[in-house]
């Protein structure tokens, strides 16, 4: 029986010791207790101040734009093979729900050359289903996994490139991840920042960019415009409104080409520079991928001199002359100011982002209100504490202590679990703690309550312990498994804050069976071990 | 000291009053809901901007929501908040109808504070409102001017420990004179001189933005309430399987006893719903099965060892026997929820005050819900086995609950 109880002792104190590193490693002094304290405690953002922000992709946008990409293709292939036709158009889905819905319609291509053109498809498009609608049209969908694949990829760019775009600000802990299981959201958390308006600039909002052609204007309004060419729009073209400048020129339409020569998907960054050879007037640099910059480059030399408009979002935002060849880096050079030119880059590297967003949800504490919730919650958490401790003492006496001791390590345990598996504290996750301080009790209570019972029934004070253990154990067992029960709900259902209370609940429970057993079993073993025949138990 | 030793009280004596009890106090829950027009839900279920400000002074709540209406549309409330920790300090509501509206709203609400209660044209910078980034740009360049210039680092470190200052109690976010600043590592009078020029002191500071997008806001009501069956549901299993189904179905009645009692007391104390207390009702809920599975399990035990004695009456002496534990429990659990709701401050208060109601008519449901609720099914169908045929040596129903204990080691 002795050696049992060493054993078991020292079990305990290896847990113990495991524990009290897990928390405050090996400090040197008292700064270093605080670094390590800091360093694995991690605090969620409700204590320490950030913002959490949820947007949804809308891979609606990345849909189109692998549309209009196939388009293009498909036109200049049946150019290629003289196969005729009169209209190639995609639809428009408006929403993340309609985006599987995305299709190429195809008419008039004349029921002579179908299987050439049937061929030709199968052969290039094979990611698309050929339907024909009627003896000349047909419809083009996307095959279901190239769909599902091409909205996973869309949703992974945008964390890296939004990832990528946060880095700027130099933010210690910030983290970009998938979030819910399939409605395309990102979850992004940004520690310490509680006015995420300048992120969300970083970020941006739009996608639709475009870098095409300029085949006329400026007009001052869209008639004006149109009745330059007759009151009808040449081919491929459409009128545009560019985004007015300070309000001096008032209106100003441009008729622009409908087919991109580049999109967002082809610009890679942006930057506002200063011209460093004259008057240092400031420039936008912009890099495009390998492809665009082919594309790009076959455009501007065979453009010098033509206009180019930056469009984003059918708004045109910029209109420069083409002055040489430009492959994967070019520059905008004669903006007005240093506004326009970071105006600019933004828009640029705004369209740059795979799909557009829309924010969802944003939560930001300020530091204030971080520092003062820590606070709180440490002085309910000692207010708690002092009270529960004291009852037991006055209650159970000596054995009392026993419980106490219990308790206190299972916040030790609980603290350790929490910073080895890198949970994350929140506020209610302190609430979960110091509810863990009430319940955890319960088994102790279970216990000498049985306890006492045998001790009244007559049995010796040695068979009275083992009797109150093993008659409360599945007690035990039970009521902390239904508790369990109903946070692995929570932690399943809950998001954030809510999250961070079922995990320490759940860990304070576990640690508890542990505690509440284990140790005060080994407590009460050590005192009746070293009494030959113990006449009365102080409980 | 012990409290409860060997008593006898007849509690299932008492059963149809306290059942009486509970459903005049549920129903009450119910109308009050209906009164209201459904359940008053929190941000979280609603959607919605709700920004929390501190007020140096008793913030004028008609000033803020008249100045609010005339920038932003739709309903806007503006409550102070009830818990004592937070005085001077409201809540500002405004509607979301869709996702779009979320940067407008808060830049408006933003706005139309420092238009009525700060210094918008001065050209300073507030101070109770700034951030890290932009205090160290406002005063990097007349600290250099007033001769007080310092290297990046030096000039991180002072913002820091000066905004520290300013975040911690007791000022918590609002600093209402410049001098208090003295008392800062590494401020002079320099300093101090060039945080008046460039900076002046609103006397509101904007402690929590949190706004939810309509879609997120139905979302979460759906997850709350899958939550909420799921874990009833997972639970009537459970027990269902360690007992027989109908004591698994009396604590699951007993729980949703609990729960709509509760959820009815926040109607009627005009108390948000947020997802927090959701958490806190889930709690609710397992802590209330503990109880109930205590009692039960002593029930089960004494069936053993009583099996000529009614079902009242070994019931009755199962809560006996319990009495201590629970009020010992009950009232240790109690008082640290109390501690949560007295020093836990506003952003649990809500959380708190659940677990604190939810306590009680636990405890109270396990004794007097759950178990009537066995005992009268218990009773019909004895009833019915006696009408319908003769009686068996030991009642069925019993039979199978001695079945399913779990076989008791060797005593040692």
């Amino acid at each position: 029986m002795k050696q049992n109880v060493t054993a078991r002792s020292v079990v305990i104190v290896v847990v113990i010791l495991v524990c009290v590193f897990g928390i405050i490693g090996f400090p040197k002094s008292t700064a270093d207790l605080k670094k390590n304290w800091d360093n694995n405690i991690r605090l969620g953002l409700d204590l320490k101040g950030g913002s959490r922000l949820v947007l949804q992709v809308q891979v609606q946008d990345a849909l189109k734009g692998e549309a209009d990409i196939v388009i293009n293709r498909l036109k200049d292939d049946l150019k290629k093979q003289n196969i005729t036709w009169t209209d190639i158009e995609r639809n428009d889905p408006p929403t993340v729900a309609d985006a599987d819905s995305i299709q190429i319609n195809v008419k008039g291509v004349p029921a002579t050359q179908s299987s050439s053109f049937r061929n030709l498809v199968n052969d290039r498009d094979s990611d698309w289903v050929l339907t024909p609608t009627s003896s000349s049209d047909y419809v083009l969908r996307m095959k279901p996994t190239e769909l599902l694949a091409l909205k996973k990829d869309t949703v992974d760019r945008e964390i890296q490139t939004i990832g990528n775009r946060i880095d700027q600000l130099g933010l210690a802990e910030k983290s970009v991840q998938q979030y819910g299981r399939d409605d395309y959201q990102i979850l992004v958390q940004l520690p310490g920042v509680d006015d995420p308006a300048r992120v969300k600039e970083l970020i941006g909002t739009t996608a639709v960019l475009e870098v095409t052609a300029v085949t006329d204007g400026p007009f001052p309004t869209r008639d004006a415009a149109l009745a330059a060419h007759g009151g009808v729009l040449p081919l491929n073209t459409k009128v545009d409104k560019a985004l007015s400048r300070g309000g001096s020129e008032g209106e100003q339409w441009y008729l622009v080409s409908r087919n991109a020569v580049i999109t967002g998907r082809e610009m890679r960054n942006a930057r506002a520079g200063q011209d460093q050879s004259l008057g240092r007037s400031w420039e936008t640099d912009f890099t495009l991928s390998q492809d665009g910059g082919k594309r790009f480059g076959a455009f501007t030399g065979a453009n010098i001199g033509n206009r180019l408009a930056v469009v984003l979002d059918n708004n045109i935002v910029s209109v420069a002359t083409i002055q040489s060849k430009i492959d994967d880096s070019g520059r905008i050079t004669g903006l007005g100011s240093q506004d326009e030119a970071v105006d600019l880059a933004r828009y640029l590297r705004s369209g740059s982002l795979p799909a557009g967003i829309v924010y969802l949800e944003e939560r930001s504490v300020g530091p204030s209100l971080g520092a003062d919730s820590i606070h709180q919650g440490f002085v309910a958490g000692i207010a708690g504490l002092i009270a529960v401790v004291a009852v037991m003492l006055v209650y159970y006496k000596r054995s009392g202590v026993n419980a106490v001791l219990a308790l206190i390590l299972n916040a030790v345990v609980l603290l350790a679990a929490v910073s080895y598996f890198s949970a994350v504290l929140t506020l209610p996750g302190i609430a979960g703690i110091i509810l863990t301080v009430g319940m955890a009790v319960d088994s102790n209570v279970l216990i000498f309550e049985r306890i006492r019972e045998e001790l009244r029934a007559g049995k010796a004070v040695v068979s009275a312990v083992d009797a109150g253990f093993s008659k409360a154990w599945w007690t035990i067992v039970d009521t902390h498994v239904t508790t369990v029960v109903s946070c692995a709900f929570l932690f399943l259902f809950g998001e954030g804050p809510v999250k961070g209370f079922a995990v320490t609940l759940v860990i304070g429970l576990i640690a508890n069976v542990f505690t509440a057993v284990f140790v005060s079993r080994t407590i009460f073993d050590y005192e009746l071990s070293g009494h030959r025949r113990m006449e009365a138990l102080s409980i | 000291m012990e409290l409860f030793k060997n008593t006898n009280f007849d509690f299932l004596r008492w059963k149809w009053p306290f059942i009486g009890a509970s459903l005049v106090l549920s129903v009450s829950g119910i109308l009050s809901i209906v009164a209201h027009g459904g359940l008053k839900y929190g941000i979280d279920f609603k959607g919605g901007a709700l920004m929390t400000v501190r007020f140096a002074y008793p913030p004028p709540i008609d000033k803020i929501r008249s100045a609010m209406a005339q920038k932003v549309k739709g309903d806007i409330s503006v409550q102070n908040f009830t818990d004592p920790a937070s005085k001077d300090e409201v809540a500002i509501g405004t509607e979301l109808q869709e996702e779009r509206q979320l940067n407008v709203n808060r830049q408006a609400m933003a706005d139309v504070l420092t238009a009525t209660f700060g210094q918008p044209q001065s050209g300073k910078l507030d101070f109770n409102n700034t951030s890290q980034q932009a205090l160290m740009d406002r005063l990097r360049d007349p600290l250099a001017r007033a001769g007080a210039s310092l290297n990046e680092q030096q000039l991180q470190t002072l913002v820091t420990n000066v905004l520290r200052f300013r975040d911690t109690p007791p000022r918590s976010g609002l600093v209402t004179n410049f001098d208090e600043l003295s008392s800062v590592s590494g401020v002079t009078p320099a300093i101090i001189n060039t945080l008046k020029q460039e900076c002046y002191l609103a006397p509101f500071n904007i402690r929590n933005v949190e706004m939810v997008g309509p879609k997120v806001g139905a979302e979460l009501r759906t997850k709350a309430l899958l939550a909420t069956l799921y874990a009833l549901g997972g639970m009537l299993v459970y027990i269902a399987f360690r007992f027989e189904w109908i004591y698994g179905l009396g604590a699951v009645i007993a729980c949703f006893h609990d729960t709509i009692i509760t959820v009815g007391l926040f109607s009627l104390f005009n108390k948000d719903i947020d997802m927090t207390v959701i958490a806190a009702l889930l709690t609710l809920v397992g802590y209330s099965m503990n109880d109930t599975i205590v009692i039960f399990d002593r029930i089960r035990e004494d069936l053993k060892f009583m099996r000529r004695d009614p079902l009242e009456t070994v019931m009755n002496r199962a809560v006996n026997q319990t009495l201590s534990r629970t009020v010992m429990t009950s009232g240790l659990t109690f008082l640290t929820v109390i501690a949560l709701f007295i020093w836990g401050g506003p952003v649990l208060h809500n959380f708190s005050f659940a677990l604190v109601c939810g306590i009680i008519i636990g405890t109270y449901s396990s004794v007097f819900v759950a178990s009537p609720i066995v005992l009268f099914w218990h009773n019909y169908a004895d009833k019915r086995k006696r009408r319908t045929g003769p009686a068996p040596a030991v009642a069925p129903a019993r039979a199978e609950a001695l079945r399913k204990s779990p076989t008791t080691r060797a005593a040692k």
